[in-house]
């Protein structure tokens, strides 16, 4: 402690710099970003960093979801089970593809694949892009909020290694449906919110032209998701953004992913389920003295 | 998440007039024979909010409730603030009205001799939405009756997540979910009773996972709102569209109960717990 007052010209100075650097854009300059129309998908990093994709389709119950995918892929000669949200970049993709909203047969497709992955000791990537679960008649009716909260339960205690990336819009609980995991990544320029700015600006500014104050108020940013400990790392995000350049956001998204990797394998199973129960356990602030 | 913002509660026209009017059939019923009647229209059967102590007060045994942190409130740890003011004041106004210091109550005791670990929500406060000490004292909760091997009840009313929190908020509902997994590991029964409301983020978490998922009769149980829905398909939803008579019609729900029986329901399938 004695050393604080040597340090703090030094670290104000450090601080500013960080500051010029990350917090140049407002928050919702960054939810534009997220949104950005050729921000890269799912699709495109299974391009670039994953070969050999064996996808499986179905969740046994009732159809194919194809707003969430998944199956065996391998990053770099590393085999894992890939699941994540499949937004298009064409009207037409997307139209196909849902924008990435998945209904309760896309969340259970997902458990069923995870629960593969543990019967094949695999770890798990999940990549999260999505601006919410699917909001219809269709999806209540086939219990929507049950396929979820199935997954949080499930998910909390599957036995191989879960590592989940935000690569771009993580909406509420359509994205914690497949967020729970040992290691959150989160690329610079993502999002990850309990509503959406407009949704919330509509509730509690009575009109969604307040998105950007609510998009500020929500501290939706991997810099403040970091700071409040929702998220374990940010992937930096080259340029004017992902979009900028593939290859190289590519490049972090495995390096990172990698890394965990190596980091969690020397887990045993008991050791892997108590620290993620202990992680999430953590999650929140509140006060204990009233 | 927490769409559901309509906070109106019957208890508050009570004090103004000798009548209470009914939400659904908008009859008019004297005050006393409503809460005689606790809180359920004698008319059209409409089950209206009831306080968590309320609550505990029909379903457990006299003087066996003990109540379990209640030193856990709410933080404004984001500095939230909107057009009304800030987050901070929010929370201390509705600690001021209500007298309970986070949207749920936990505890434990008997409920007709059958031991067991409760959380009941408060639609009073903030809508019963889902924050950070909300979650702590559901999983709190869970972890005690882990713990002590007793079965878990939770009785949910609540709008969903609270957006003040932001994502600290959605994040109770892992957080939550990872202790029932805990119970679901080492068979410990857990009960969920879901009331008018249970929605968004709440619904889509420990809401929809219990063992048993028990409800009231014409409580508003859904993920998505019903004005988003018909946004989203362009055309007018059915009546009974998330009703618990709808959900379980759709196989969510194993039982609708009548507030009076609840907790002769509760004590009946709880004496099957055999450990
Ligand atoms: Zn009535």
């Amino acid at each position: 402690m004695g050393l604080e007052v040597d340090n703090t010209a030094v670290m104000e100075l450090e601080e500013k710099k960080a500051e010029v650097i990350k917090e140049d854009l407002s928050p919702w300059e960054i939810v534009k970003k997220s949104r950005h129309p050729n921000r890269p998908i799912l699709q495109d990093y299974l391009e670039q960093i994953f070969s050999n994709f064996i996808e499986f389709h179905g969740d046994r119950y009732y159809s194919d979801d194809k707003a969430m995918i998944g199956g065996f892929a391998e990053i770099e000669g590393k085999k894992v089970m890939l699941i994540g949200h499949n937004k298009g970049k064409s009207t037409n993709e997307n139209i196909d593809r849902n924008f990435g909203m998945a209904k309760p047969e896309g969340y259970r497709k997902a458990l069923r694949l995870m629960k593969l992955a543990e019967r094949f000791n695999v770890p798990i990537v999940t990549i999260i892009d999505t601006p919410g679960a699917f909001p219809g008649l269709e999806a209540e009716e086939r219990g929507q909020a049950e396929a979820i909260a199935k997954n949080l339960t499930e998910m909390a205690s599957i036995e191989v290694p879960i590592i989940c990336v935000v690569i771009g819009e993580g909406g509420s609980g359509g994205a914690l449906g497949i967020g729970v995991g040992d290691k959150i990544l989160m690329l610079s320029n993502a999002i990850y919110s309990v509503i959406s700015p407009e949704g919330c600006a509509s509730i509690l500014w009575r009109d969604a032209k307040f998105a950007p104050d609510a998009a500020e108020a929500l501290n939706l940013t991997a810099n403040a998701l970091l700071k409040h400990g929702v998220i374990d790392e940010i992937i930096n995000e080259p340029g004017e953004g992902a979009h900028s350049n593939y290859e190289e956001i590519a490049d972090s998204v495995k390096k990172s992913i990698l890394n965990n990797i190596k980091d969690l394998k020397g887990l045993q199973t008991d050791e892997l389920i108590q620290k993620r129960f202990e992680k999430y356990s953590g999650i929140g602030k509140f006060s204990t003295n009233s | 998440m927490a769409w559901y913002t309509d906070t109106t509660t019957e208890r508050k026209k009570a004090k103004k007039s000798l009548w209470v009017k009914c939400k659904k059939c908008h009859s008019h019923i004297y005050e006393n024979e409503w809460i005689n009647n606790l809180n359920v229209c004698p008319n059209c059967n409409y089950h209206g909010s009831i306080t968590s102590w309320e609550r505990i007060n029909l379903i457990f045994d006299k003087d066996t409730f003990v109540e379990l942190f209640s030193n856990i409130s709410p933080i404004d740890s984001l500095k939230f603030n909107d057009l009304k003011g800030s987050y901070k004041d929010k929370y201390e106004n509705n600690i001021k009205k209500t007298g309970i210091s986070e949207a749920v109550t936990t505890g434990h005791g008997k409920i007709n001799g059958n031991q067991a670990v409760i959380a009941v929500m408060d639609f009073r406060f903030l809508g019963g939405s889902l924050g950070s000490g909300t979650g702590e004292k559901i999983l709190q909760a869970a972890n005690y009756a882990y713990d002590k091997d007793l079965p878990y009840i939770v009785f949910s009313a609540s709008g969903g997540a609270r957006m003040q929190e932001g994502a600290l908020s959605l994040m109770q509902m892992a957080k939550t979910c990872a202790g029932v997994a805990r119970l679901n590991k080492k068979n410990i029964p857990y009960i969920s009773v879901l009331t008018n409301p249970t929605t968004g983020g709440v619904s889509a978490s420990y809401a929809m996972m219990g063992d048993l998922n028990i409800s009231e009769p014409g409580a508003l149980i859904a993920f998505a709102g019903r004005r988003v829905i018909e946004q989203t398909i362009g055309e007018k939803l059915p009546d009974d569209f998330q009703t618990s008579e709808y959900l379980l019609e759709h196989g969510f729900v194993d039982s609708i109960v009548n507030r009076k029986d609840m907790k002769n329901y509760l004590s009946n399938v709880l004496s099957y717990y055999n450990r």
